[in-house]
Formats: C-alpha cells, sequence, structure tokens
C-alpha cells in the first residue's frame, strides 16, 4: 500500500534529518520526500511517499507526530489528492530519434528546455504515473542524467 | 524555587552562568558529571552554586547515576559530560535511560560553534548520534537561547512519556554574555502536548470489558512507576481483585507477597505468570510496551480482548493491536477508574491463579540444595531480610533473572536496565538512588562481569560518603551468555570465561570497604545480617554461585 504524507515541521537546522532518520531507525520505505517552505517562514512542509502494509502505515503516523519538531501530520492516498512531480532530464539525442523524442514531449506536455548538438534536457511536470509513462517511452534513448523533485501533494479542494 | 524564578537577574550573565541558574531554578541539587575543556565554563558556574556535583569515574555512570536518582526521587536528573569521548561514553547511559523511558537532562560540552564541523579536537556529533535514543536534542548556538531550551528541556523530559533530552552546549556559547538572566515560567511549544485524560468513551468500553471478563489479567509496566500510579492503581486492583502479572520493569507496582501479584512474564517470566496469560481472556497491558521479552508472539494476546494503555500512542499497535486502545497518563485513568463501582467477582480465576503460584512455591522449597549457594534461595533471603521500603537495584546477566524470579518486595522499589539490559547499570544506579534517598536502604547485585565493567564507580561511593552494599554474584562466568552458550552452542564457551579476575576482598579494601565471602548455603542468613547490619558502612559481599548454575 501506498501513502502519502504531508508533514509540517519547524523550520528549523537538523530537522530534515531528524525525521529521515526516523524512517532509517525504524525500517520505513521512503518512495519520495520533498521539502520546502509555507506560507509560513518558520514552518516547512514534508510530503513523503511511503509503503507499507496497515501497521506500518500507522505506525509511520505516529511516529511522525511523535517528533517534537512535528506541528502536524496529514495523510492521503494518491486518490484523494493532487499530485505533481518534476522531473529533468538530459538525453543524447541523433538525428534518427530527434523527432521522436520532441513528439513523444508533444504528446505528454513535456517541454526541452535546454538544448545542444548532441543533448537536449527535457522537463516534464506531471502526476507521478504520467511522469513515469514518460520515462517509459522514452526507453530506446539515451538518459544522460535525471533529476526529480518527488512527489508534492495536496488533498482536493472538496467543498 | 518560586522566588528563585521570579529573581531577574541585575547584571550581565555569562552562557554557563545562565545554565546553572536554570539548573536552580528548575530545584535541582546534584549533579552527576565530568569535565572537560569544552564544559569547563558550566563546571566553573558550578563552583560558585549550592548544587552538589559528583564527579563519577566514567561518563556512562553519570548518566546511570542521574538514572537511580531520577527514579528514586521522582525528578529528572542532570548528567554532564565534555565534547567527543566525554559524549559518546555518556551515550550508553542515555540509551539505557530511553529504553526505560527515564526522564533525565543531558549536557554536553562541544567544540566552538565556528569549529563545528571541521573535526575539531574532541568534537563529535553528538546530537546526531544520539537522535533516535532521546527524546528530544539540542544544539545551542545563542547563550540568549539557554533558559527557554533548559526551561524545555525539563518539561519535555518529564512529561507525557518520559525521557532523556540532550544538550549540546558550544563552549563559546557557554562563554557569551547574554545580559541579564529571566527564566520563562511557561514553556510555549505549539508542537508538544502530551495527552493526559484517557477518553471517556474509550474508558467506558474498558470498565464494560472488565464487566464482561471471567478472566481478566493486567499486566503492569513500568508506566506505572514513571506516571506515579502506583497507589492508585493499587486501589484499583484490590478494589476490583484483578490479578496482575508484571514485566521486569513493572516489578514492585504490587508487593511481591500481595494476593493479586502473579510474577513476572515474559521469556524469562514465572511459569504461573505466564500460564495466566495465556489463560486469560481480557488483558490489560497498563504503560508496557508489548516488548519482545515480554510477549514471545504478540498474535497470541491479539487473540484475546487486548486493552493497551499507554500515555505515548505510537506505543499502542506498535506490536498488537488492541480491540481497545487507550492514551492518556496512567495515574490519571486509574483514579478515573476507581471512580467507577466497584465489583468483584473474579474469585474463580484468582483462586486457579493462586494454585498455580503455590505449587510454584511448593516446588521451590523442595528443590535440592547445593552446598554451595543457590542464588535464587540467596536473593529471597537477602531481600526478605532488607528494609520494608528498600531499593533492590538488580544488574543484568543471570543475577538479573535470578532477582526478578526470587526477590521479594514490599514497600521498596526494584531497579534494574531492563530495555537495554546495560551491564555495569546496578552500582552506579545505587549510588544515585541512595544520594536522593539517604535513609533509605539501597542494595546493588550484580554479576563478577558486570562489576567489572563500572566497578570504578566504588571510588565516587567513597568520595562522596554515599554508603553502598553491593553484591557481587562470583561465578567467574559471563553467566547468561556462558548459560546461551550451553544451550544453543553444544558447551563451546567462546569468550565466556573471566579467568584473571581481580580478588575482590583486596579490591574492597583498595576503596575502604567491608569485605564478605559468602560460600556455604549454611551461611546465608548470618552473612546477610553482618552485610546489612550497618547502614553507614559500605560493604562488598562476594557471593560464590556454580558457574553451571543455570537461570
Amino acid at each position: 500500500m501506498k501513502r502519502i504524507y504531508s508533514v509540517l515541521v519547524e523550520n528549523r537546522a537538523g530537522v530534515l534529518s531528524k525525521v529521515s532518520g526516523l524512517f532509517w531507525r525504524r525500517c520505513f520505505n521512503i518512495d519520495s520526500l520533498a521539502v520546502g517552505e509555507t506560507e509560513d517562514p518558520r514552518v516547512s512542509n514534508m510530503i513523503i511517499v511511503s509503503s507499507g502494509d496497515g501497521r506500518v502505515l500507522e505506525q509511520i503516523e505516529k511516529q511522525l507526530n511523535k517528533k517534537i519538531d512535528v506541528i502536524k501530520v496529514k495523510t492521503f492516498d494518491e486518490n484523494e489528492s493532487v499530485s505533481r512531480e518534476l522531473m529533468l532530464l538530459k538525453v543524447r539525442y541523433s538525428r534518427e530519434n530527434r523527432k521522436d523524442i520532441i513528439e513523444n514531449c508533444e504528446l505528454m506536455d513535456a517541454k526541452v528546455i535546454d538544448v545542444s548538438g548532441t543533448m537536449m534536457t527535457i522537463q516534464i511536470c506531471d502526476t507521478p504515473e504520467r511522469v513515469r509513462s514518460f520515462l517509459k517511452m522514452l526507453q530506446g534513448v539515451r538518459i544522460v542524467e535525471i533529476t526529480r523533485t518527488g512527489t508534492l501533494a495536496m488533498t482536493k479542494c472538496g467543498d | 524555587m518560586q522566588q528563585c524564578c521570579r529573581m531577574k537577574g541585575v547584571r550581565a550573565v555569562t552562557g554557563a552562568e545562565a545554565l546553572v541558574r536554570c539548573l536552580e531554578c528548575e530545584g535541582v541539587e546534584y549533579i552527576f558529571g565530568y569535565p572537560g575543556a569544552v564544559i569547563c565554563p558550566v563546571f566553573d558556574a558550578l563552583y560558585d552554586s549550592e548544587i552538589r556535583v559528583v564527579l563519577v569515574r566514567q561518563e556512562q555512570n553519570a548518566a546511570h547515576e542521574a538514572s537511580g536518582y531520577t527514579r528514586i526521587s521522582g525528578k529528572p536528573a542532570v548528567a554532564i559530560a565534555t565534547s567527543g569521548p566525554g559524549a559518546t561514553n555518556l551515550m550508553t547511559g542515555i540509551a539505557t535511560a530511553y529504553a526505560d523511558s527515564i526522564p533525565m537532562v543531558c549536557i554536553t560540552g562541544q567544540v566552538e560553534w565556528k569549529l563545528m564541523g571541521t573535526d575539531g579536537f574532541q568534537e563529535t556529533d553528538v546530537s546526531g548520534a544520539v537522535e533516535s535514543f532521546v527524546k528530544y536534542s539540542y544544539i545551542v548556538d545563542r547563550a540568549e537561547d539557554i533558559p527557554r531550551v533548559m526551561k524545555e528541556a525539563f518539561f519535555i523530559a518529564s512529561t507525557g512519556r518520559p525521557g532523556p533530552v540532550l544538550i549540546d552546549l558550544p563552549v563559546d556559547v557557554q562563554e557569551a554574555e547574554m545580559g541579564e538572566f529571566h527564566y520563562p515560567q511557561k514553556v510555549q511549544l505549539r508542537t508538544y502536548k502530551p495527552t493526559v485524560e484517557g477518553h471517556p468513551l474509550q474508558i467506558e468500553r474498558v470498565l464494560k470489558a472488565l464487566r464482561e471478563a471471567k478472566k481478566p489479567l493486567i499486566v503492569a509496566g513500568g508506566g506505572l512507576h514513571l506516571s506515579g500510579a502506583v497507589p492508585v492503581f493499587r486501589e484499583f486492583v484490590r478494589t476490583y481483585q484483578i490479578p496482575v502479572v508484571s514485566t521486569m520493569m513493572g516489578l514492585s507496582v504490587l508487593p511481591t507477597e500481595d494476593p493479586l501479584n502473579f510474577g513476572m512474564v515474559g521469556n524469562n517470566g514465572h511459569s504461573f505468570g505466564n500460564a495466566a496469560v495465556r489463560e486469560a481472556d481480557l488483558v490489560i497491558m497498563a504503560g508496557a510496551r508489548v516488548a519482545d521479552r515480554t510477549i514471545r508472539d504478540p498474535a497470541l494476546i491479539e487473540k484475546k480482548l487486548l486493552v493497551h494503555i499507554d500515555v505515548d500512542p505510537a506505543e499502542i499497535g506498535k506490536n498488537a493491536g488492541p480491540a481497545i486502545p487507550l492514551v492518556g497518563d496512567l495515574a490519571h485513568i486509574f483514579t478515573t477508574f476507581c471512580k467507577q463501582e466497584s465489583r468483584t467477582s473474579y474469585q474463580e480465576w484468582a483462586d486457579y491463579l493462586m494454585k498455580a503460584r503455590a505449587a510454584w512455591m511448593q516446588e521451590f522449597k523442595e528443590r535440592d540444595l547445593p552446598s554451595g549457594i543457590d542464588p535464587g534461595r540467596f536473593m529471597r533471603a537477602l531481600s526478605q531480610a532488607m528494609e520494608e521500603d528498600a531499593v533492590y537495584v538488580a544488574d543484568v546477566g543471570q543475577n538479573q533473572l535470578w532477582s526478578c524470579a526470587n526477590v521479594v518486595i514490599r514497600q521498596g522499589r526494584f531497579l534494574t536496565s531492563g530495555g537495554m539490559g546495560t551491564m555495569g547499570y546496578a552500582l552506579p544506579a545505587a549510588i544515585g538512588a541512595k544520594i536522593a534517598g539517604p535513609s533509605r536502604q539501597v542494595v546493588a547485585v550484580c554479576g563478577d562481569g558486570a562489576f567489572q565493567m563500572t566497578m570504578m564507580e566504588l571510588a565516587t561511593a567513597r568520595q562522596y560518603q554515599v554508603p553502598v552494599k553491593l553484591v557481587v554474584i562470583r561465578n567467574r562466568t559471563l553467566g547468561l551468555v556462558h548459560q546461551y552458550q550451553h544451550y544453543h552452542y553444544k558447551d563451546r564457551y567462546s569468550a565466556t570465561l573471566l579467568d584473571g579476575d581481580p580478588d575482590l576482598g583486596y579490591l574492597a579494601k583498595a576503596y575502604g570497604m567491608d569485605y564478605l565471602h559468602l560460600s556455604m548455603g549454611k551461611d546465608t542468613d548470618a552473612v546477610i545480617d553482618a552485610f546489612l547490619k550497618d547502614p553507614d558502612s559500605s560493604v562488598l559481599l562476594e557471593c560464590d554461585v556454580d558457574p553451571d548454575a543455570l537461570a
């Protein structure tokens, strides 16, 4: 089972290490982790995607709540939330596959943001699932470098 | 203390002076510590304070002495060490306290703020290293933050589920001037609000389960001691007549010979205690984690109606999913329980358990006596000869298991390192306990392996005139591992023989202690009598035990 944890923490030195250390020490998975400041500069938001059985997922929430730097933990499934991931990838292209790559980018709403005679850098910002599909579509292409933010997520607006 | 907190400083103070003023405001009377260059400003400020400094002989023991002090005084004690090796030595004691949820505030010196991260002399990242076994940790980078940090540290350490808090203080922060000293009256922590009161609906569900149960059983854990719930817990179980078993940390929640006390559970517990868990239809875990040494197979107790009461929500459901979780402070919850109408009709169940317990006692009495010392009988006799409210501090290993199974506690306390099983805990913890309760009789019992891990503390005891009553169970082996090798490694005794041990008589003499030696069972009572007779003398009692005796 996959679960998303939106964790509000005190924006202080050492907090990221205290939270990530908890996952390591208790053998919890981190599928992805993204951190950034919130509208209140004293508070950061961590979006942690994890997986495990029901007991593990409950323990993650409880252990996070136990951390004194943690202000609030919200937890939700992917289908209860809107989520996005940003990925940058640098690929080596040839005359033969250049068109294909650009076509795939158009199909998936990805953008070429940097280019040289042999390489291009592509940006895609989409649901984690579509980011995965995009990677699959580029299977035949020589990927030089990838960097991704991990999932960012929020619960749906729902009135 | 009130007055002290209202008193505002009239001149600028240094960080170190502020720290000591904070300790005074918290009512700290003793600190346990070991100095070093980068904690010198604090020790210098302590020089002018009424707070008494106990100089330990190795930093680990500062934490153990603080632990013994805390457990008897009920106030979080303070251990102080320097950076680097001082801090890492302290860590075993911090881990020991964390595993048993003992509140304490540990302060370590640190290299100058600007040198941190450069691998300076005696620099270790102690706050990073202890992160997974402290309740919270601080690195203080401004002297002005010291009062707030200290106030928070004592609050965090002693509330909710207690535990050790570490404060790492760079030496230049200790030296820096910080203006007027003012100790905050209140903590402001938006993220930390432990649940105290149990949820009324859950409380009602527990009481309903009790009304419907035929064979209820409470598993009493160390949390009952920590929350000060023991008197109200006793009142509750006696009114309701509910049988009780305890974990190792829960020993002495009920007097050993209380009719409702059915011993210790777990893989080293009493057979009748474990039988009680097996046969109960309702199990209430109270202030006990479902630890592997207590409940070997959590799935089995999940099949019963399981109630889990704990102040730490994360402990509930961690190893076994209870049908009725109840989060809150145990003293508060049992006080609420006591206000309910009582009902007592578990007599058949209690009678059944009593029979099992009587059979065990009978077997114990009829057991063949060795010509030497039967450790179980020795510990029983020792504890029975001790004063009504005495403190019995058991070390770790075979001697601990013999103690757990046989010690008779009346209104006293049983202290040991349960969760971490730290060898050498007994002597320093007993010194701390004796300092906290000078009028109480305190006896430490350890093996000859553990003794050699912390025997240097005999000097600390001598320096501060703390009378030590220390029993060294002598079998010239690392008994519990030796026994393990007997059962699981075909008697291949790899590295468990203590050849070359010192002569304990000379050692006692070296530390100015009286020395007694017990080797024949028939002398037991006379030797114990001589051992306990003078409350002001320090005595080392060497007690010979067969190396092949099994716990």
